[in-house]
């Protein structure tokens, strides 16, 4: 009995010095002592971050072969590349707090672990490659921004440069959207109707209100989380509506409107039967994203044998 | 063919192999078997579709008529691209890519080294360029053969298999024929008999020290100078050129 006491008291100490050094401003590095809910939360978190940066090149490669000029190919192998390294160092950020990458992709098959719903809608025309950049890219570095001063050191330092990288994504993104805009009726047509599809499930991005998100306190006094899923929403919304308009977009959104009184837009209701029936594995391509991740897995195990047979062989011979 | 029409179809030749080697390997992206692959062989797409890049926009130039490298990308017919038909093969598994990719970069490694003192600067300064990048293409694809060859013996089977099917691919990239000849003569060409020695032994050593065996010549498949292709480079055109087909009077 009074052991458990003593440990309940060393427990209470514990967190007590840790949302100190967090309520100092201090990050939080890998040896540092942490309380098992925060470590928790960030491998949720960092992994979700890893999986949605792999899944999302399934979207964005479907449209490599068909890049319709070779610099618009390079751009485009350019930013899935981009893509691919920042799993990799988000996956070495989530290392650091004492899981595998073996494990987090295996948790990512049996479904326990997500990744950004975004990827679940289709990529069907070259125009969805520009708002895939401009709408998913733009939406997700309001996020990573804010996330820059993540409590967490790798996890911040992970953002620092990834934001670098994101914020070109973006600007490619919209200048294939100004150049369709500018093209022939077709083009113009396609960019409307890639804006159309992605506008709110770009939104969703965010998650729900915060009036109905789960996790968000903890996050917040943590200092995971630097702003609410409503906040960043509405960062999103006032920087992007103004660059839809100055290419002749569209916002599909007849209650969107200018709110002189808070500085802000307003919007109509976001769909959330919708992010909810998508997030819980119902979308378009929800299965096919999983199941290509599963197989190229599956199909790729004989090579990663081969490798760590010969490394063991060349070990042995040293 | 006069030295300019001789001189257009070598740029093309040099372009379209790796306008074509890089949509091979950017299929890979999203489907290696580590990400770590995924990332490395979309490096060599975007390295190769540079390359491709200048030359189609030299290969213009010298043509005089005024096509750009995106016209000569994906406005031309398959008869006219004069790339070598190892490049346009499917990638099969990643033994097959890894000992394609060994057999090209190679042969792009010590025929770039030569055509760094062509008497054409334009393609000497391409060339300068590109030894740096094979180099590391080069390096990368027999780390892997070595691996897969000296790996497991699933892994050693699917490499020497890989092996025997692309061999008779290979010694396309050393025949030469009057048009190359011509530009020989100008010190502009690269004298393929010193690419095919080096390229042999490097070959050869690579392949004995991954405990693989080095095929024995059989018959030889060629064509790509001639414009007569395998039937897989239809479809690869048919989906590279799709958008610039199907909307021909939109620029991206």
């Amino acid at each position: 009995m009074e052991l458990v006491e003593k440990t309940d008291q060393a427990q209470a100490e514990l967190l007590k010095n840790f949302e100190e050094k967090i309520n100092r401003g201090d990050a939080i590095e890998p040896k540092d002592k942490m309380p098992d809910a925060y470590r928790k939360h960030l491998i949720r978190q960092i992994s979700q971050h890893a999986h949605s940066e792999v899944i999302g090149m399934q979207p964005e490669g479907n449209w490599i072969t068909r890049a319709p000029s070779l610099r618009a190919k390079q751009i485009l192998l350019a930013k899935i590349q981009d893509e691919g390294g920042h799993g990799l160092y988000l996956y070495s950020a989530a290392e650091t707090l004492g899981i595998s990458r073996d494990e987090m992709i295996q948790l990512l098959h049996s479904g326990k672990a997500k990744y950004s719903s975004i990827f679940n809608y289709p990529t069907l025309t070259w125009a969805d490659i520009g708002a895939v950049g401009w709408l998913v890219d733009g939406a997700a570095i309001v996020n990573q921004v804010s996330l820059q001063r993540t409590s967490y050191g790798p996890y911040s330092r992970a953002m620092v440069r990834i934001c670098k990288e994101e914020s070109f994504h973006q600007r490619q993104g919209y200048e294939i959207m100004a150049k369709m805009m500018q093209g022939t009726k077709e083009q113009r047509e396609m960019a409307q109707d890639a804006m159309n599809r992605l506008w709110w499930p770009s939104l969703m991005m965010f998650g729900p209100h915060d009036s109905e998100s789960p996790r968000t306190s903890d996050a917040m006094k943590w200092r995971i989380k630097r702003h609410s899923n409503d906040e960043l929403r509405q960062k999103f919304i006032d920087k992007t509506v103004q660059q839809a308009e100055v290419i002749g977009l569209t916002v599909p959104d007849k209650d969107l409107k200018w709110n002189e009184a808070k500085g802000h837009y307003d919007h109509g209701p976001i769909d959330w039967d919708e992010f909810y029936r998508v997030v819980n594995g119902n979308g378009p391509c929800n299965k096919q994203r999983m199941d290509h991740h599963i197989r190229v897995h599956n199909e790729g195990a004989w090579v990663r044998e081969a490798a760590e047979a010969y490394r063991k062989k060349k070990e042995n011979l040293n | 063919m006069n030295q300019q029409q001789a001189l257009y179809k070598y740029c093309v030749g040099l372009g379209d192999d790796a306008l074509i080697q890089s949509y091979r390997l950017s299929e890979w992206c999203r489907n290696a078997p580590i990400l770590e692959e995924d990332l490395a062989l979309t490096n060599f797409a975007l390295d190769m579709t540079g390359r491709a890049q200048v030359l189609l926009s030299y290969a213009g130039k010298v043509e005089g008529a005024g096509r750009t490298d995106d016209d000569l990308a994906y406005r031309r017919a398959e008869r006219q691209f004069y790339n070598h038909l190892i490049m346009e093969l499917p990638n099969g598994d990643f033994a097959f890519t890894m000992a394609r990719l060994l057999f090209t970069a190679t042969y792009e490694y010590y025929f770039f080294t030569e055509l760094k003192n062509s008497a054409d600067h334009d393609l000497a300064a391409v060339a300068a360029k590109t030894v740096k990048e094979v180099k590391y293409h080069m390096a990368h694809a027999t780390d892997w053969v070595l691996r897969l060859g000296d790996g497991t013996e699933e892994s050693h089977n699917r490499m020497q298999k890989a092996v025997n099917e692309l061999w008779m691919y290979t010694h396309e990239l050393f025949a030469t024929d009057p048009d190359v000849a011509m530009l020989r003569d100008g010190n502009i060409a690269v004298d393929l008999a010193v690419v095919k020695s080096a390229w042999l032994q490097f070959i050869s050593r690579t392949l004995t020290e991954a405990t693989l065996a080095v095929p024995a010549d059989g018959y030889q498949q060629t064509g790509g100078a001639a414009g007569i292709h395998t039937e897989h480079m239809g479809h690869i055109l048919s989906e590279m050129q799709y958008l610039q087909r199907a909307y021909p009077d939109a620029t991206w």
